[in-house]
């Protein structure tokens, strides 16, 4: 990376760190995310605009307020005659004027703002879209891409989702003690949602999308280090990330697990992701993430270790399947068993979710399907299954390595 | 929710593709398709140059050779789908084919209002 590519990359750091920060600190005393939002717009933009070409002011946080101020004094002056949209703007003004006047100590309400963001009354596919735009200042149309919906559609259901917390008096707190597990597990979901967004994708902005979604969850460490399932979620995010780089060949080639060279593995990130779970793990019961993540830790460990793991994997997927009843889950373990007791118990376990038809249009049940099969020889039902997974494949890489798969069939 | 699929082709792009590989692409496509949501109903075009355009406008019809419009993209063909969200359809459009050779246009289909037949 260029010197100029890292100083564009750390202003925009520091200023969405400092964007989220007065956004959830305004939103909190006002339950006002919009307005919040729009209060603190053309601060930010002129921030990431001004920061890499001028540098990281010393008090960013003071710079934005400023800025945010000026330009509400504006608007004000501006719409003096109308009444409706000046009790808003004066009210954000006002608030604003207490966070300047409060000198660079701006508590950090962004973890009130995750979980009012990612409540149970927010629609579930907005519970990510919704932080990453109010917690990271990304855009609707930014967000729309990695979404796959078209922008004026995800820039609806946004303002459509503030109106909720605003309307439904969603609280801006961190639940209590009773609460919590289940919604923190809204949050984490919600940002893990964000990451696999950015890791089905190769290309495209999707990649950056994972960045965001890594740092968000450093963020949510950061500020609840005492929950093991965070840093299990952090874990598992690393785990795969490290892998990105061999996930692909020199051709663009899709390369699954078992032949990528880990030379190409990021071994700092693994560490990283090692030690996160190491943490994890002593602080506590095991959850969902922190199970994925033991899973990511035990295949690391047969690739580059060389050991079999296989048993452990298994294990540990059974585990995730009582916790979860997820046909995924079920099918992830199948692949598993097929390593420890042979493609026929596999494939067994398999048949047992043929008739559930969230799997008819659900591409890795029929690749794994396709793959039992083939190692079993019954070559015809693998031409049937491998043929289907590449009707369903939306990612190219995938579906030319399927294709090849279903070449060998024909040449053996 | 039911959605017209409007696939619109890049013809020359059409044309210099891999043909086995994209008509195998295409059985697999359609396999998956009506795995997934029953028989479904769609047809392919000619290509645009077999096209022939009507337009009256008062007393005067014309009838041109060609198609309605001279763009790069082309109607080629449509197939329905009847999932529950545009997130889903937009999916399909992903997996088509089609889509690495032109577009899909994704049209929900009108739902007639009560009173209406």
């Amino acid at each position: 990376m260029s010197s100029r590519n890292e100083a564009v990359r750390t202003a925009e750091r520091v200023a969405r760190e400092s964007y989220g920060r007065l956004v959830a600190f305004l939103a909190a005393r006002t339950r006002d995310v919009a307005g919040a939002e729009d209060a603190l717009s053309e601060a930010f933009a002129a921030a990431l605009r001004m920061w890499p070409e001028d540098g990281v002011p010393d008090n960013p946080d003071a710079w934005l307020l400023t800025v945010a101020r000026r330009r509400q004094t504006d608007a004000l002056r501006r719409r003096q005659t109308r009444s409706a949209g000046e009790e808003h703007l004066q009210l954000m003004a006002d608030e604003i004027e207490d966070a300047a006047g409060g000198a660079g100590d701006i508590p950090d309400r962004r973890l009130a703002l995750m979980f009012a963001c990612a409540h149970p009354a927010i629609e579930r596919g907005m519970r990510a879209p919704l932080i990453l735009q109010a917690i990271l200042g990304l855009t609707a149309i930014d967000i729309a891409a990695a979404f796959l919906i078209p922008p004026a559609t995800m820039g609806q259901r946004l303002v459509r989702a503030k109106t909720r917390i605003k309307d439904a008096g969603i609280p801006f707190t961190v639940p209590e003690k009773e609460q919590l597990p289940e919604r923190l597990d809204s949050v984490l979901d919600a940002i893990y949602a964000a990451y696999t967004k950015g890791w089905s994708d190769v290309g495209d902005a999707a990649p950056e999308l994972a960045d965001e979604a890594i740092w968000l969850g450093r963020l949510l460490v950061s500020l609840m280090p005492a929950e093991p399932e965070a840093k299990g979620m952090l874990a598992l995010m690393l785990y795969a990330e490290a892998r990105r780089p061999a996930r692909r060949d020199g051709t663009g080639a899709y390369v699954p697990l078992d032949r990528q060279d880990t030379a190409l593995w990021d071994k700092e990130m693994l560490g990283l992701a090692e030690q996160l779970l190491r943490e994890a793990s002593a602080g506590g019961p095991s959850g969902r993430y922190q199970l994925e993540a033991a899973i990511q830790s035990a295949h690391t460990a047969r690739r580059i270790g060389g050991a079999d793991t296989w048993p452990a994997i298994l294990a540990l997927y059974t585990h995730l399947e009582r916790m979860t009843y997820s046909p995924v889950i079920t099918l992830n373990r199948a692949v598993a068993l097929a390593e420890t007791d042979g493609p026929e118990a596999a494939l067994a376990v398999l048949d047992t979710l043929a008739s559930d038809r969230r799997m008819e249009d659900y591409q890795p049940y029929w690749a794994a399907r396709g793959h039992l099969l083939v190692r079993l020889g019954r070559k015809g039902e693998a031409y049937e299954a491998l043929t289907l997974a590449i009707g369903l494949a939306t990612d190219n890489a995938v579906r030319h390595y399927l294709q090849e798969q279903v070449a060998k069939l024909s040449d053996g | 929710m039911r959605y017209m699929m409007l696939i619109h082709h890049d013809e020359p792009a059409l044309a210099a593709a891999d043909q086995k590989q994209l008509w195998q692409d295409y059985a697999a496509f359609n396999e998956a398709l009506a795995k997934a949501s029953g028989a479904s109903s769609g047809e392919r075009l000619e290509p645009s140059s077999s096209a022939t355009t009507v337009r009256t406008s008062g007393d005067k019809t014309d009838v041109l050779d060609g198609p309605y419009a001279d763009t790069k993209e082309q109607f080629a063909g449509y197939f329905f789908i009847d999932v529950p969200t545009l997130e889903e359809a937009v999916a399909w459009a992903k997996r088509c084919p089609s889509s690495r050779f032109g577009s899909i246009e994704i049209r929900p289909l009108l739902v007639p209002k009560a009173g209406w037949k």
